[in-house]
């Protein structure tokens, strides 16, 4: 009886469209790929919350901020494996936490499913080329090849 | 129907987690500050990727920052990856300790405070660089 009860209260309910189209709040994944995802973003969200906000600050903020950064800049700051790292892990993380979070927005805003997955496909097709181009450039970047650039 | 009612309310409560003010409001800014930045995080990894074809041009795209309106996004930029970060601080307490929703309110208000009170000398020195690059200081 009680489960009948909640069934026809659930229903009752009338969906509230806020700004933006909020459909109210969503219930917290239980389980499965939703679950994952969720906690995905959480734990990959305190791991961006050093990598980038310590990058933004220190690239825009800090010690004339973007005015100092040219190629010299950049070849110093990758000849040392601490940034080398920081950068890939933030590439990474941040490719990942944005683009399951246009996955998220894209649920909400394109409806049809066939539209719902192309664009979400065109989302997972940039970010693996984008995954790719900044590794590649990451890891293979050699200032030597420049002489008396950096 | 006094069962019912009891079930609603209790769902209710659940409900209003994201729902109304001022939860909808920082719902309706991080979802605004996340795509803004996930579409520079584009942009970036390519205006990076530049490097690899030498210090020519990637100083060309370098130098794109000597303009005032690009600053004004760049100051943008550090806002949006800064709420966006202070925000989501405040959704994990929530979520992995639901008995500070109590206090939601104050916490949202303490969020937003901390995110208005870093961005003071934030845009003080980055304002500062932009009047410098067009002349006025």
């Amino acid at each position: 009886m009680a489960a009948r009860t909640e069934e026809r209260v659930e229903s009752q309910a009338p969906p509230s469209r806020g700004l933006l189209g909020t459909r109210g709040s969503r219930e917290r994944p239980a389980g499965g790929f939703e679950m994952w995802a969720w906690l995905f973003m959480r734990i990959s969200g305190i791991v961006l919350l050093f990598l980038a906000v310590g990058h933004v600050l220190i690239m825009h903020v800090v010690d004339e901020g973007i005015d100092r950064v040219d190629f010299g800049f950049v070849a110093v700051r990758w000849s040392d494996p601490l940034w080398l790292t920081w950068d890939w892990a933030m590439l990474t993380l941040a490719l990942v936490h944005g683009i399951n979070g246009l996955r998220v927005v894209v649920q909400d805003y394109v409806r049809p499913a066939g539209a719902r997955f192309a664009v979400n496909m065109f989302f997972y097709t940039l970010g693996f080329i984008l995954f790719v181009l900044g590794t590649v450039v990451v890891f293979t970047f050699d200032p030597s090849r420049w002489p008396g650039a950096a | 129907m006094n069962g019912g009612t009891h079930v609603a309310k209790r769902k209710s409560d659940v409900g209003t987690l994201y729902k109304g003010s001022p939860g909808q409001w920082s719902w309706i800014a991080h979802r605004i500050t996340g795509v803004a930045v996930v579409l520079f995080l584009f942009v970036h990894i390519v205006d990076t990727a530049i490097i690899g074809w030498g210090p020519e041009a990637y100083d060309r795209v370098a130098s794109v920052y000597q303009n005032w309106f690009v600053r004004l996004l760049e100051l943008g930029l550090v806002a949006a990856v800064l709420y966006h970060a202070l925000n989501g601080l405040k959704i994990m307490l929530f979520d992995f300790w639901p008995k500070t929703t109590r206090y939601m309110k104050q916490l949202s208000l303490l969020s937003t405070g901390i995110f208005l009170a870093a961005m003071i000398p934030i845009t003080w020195i980055i304002g500062k660089a932009t009047l410098e690059l067009v002349g006025w200081l």
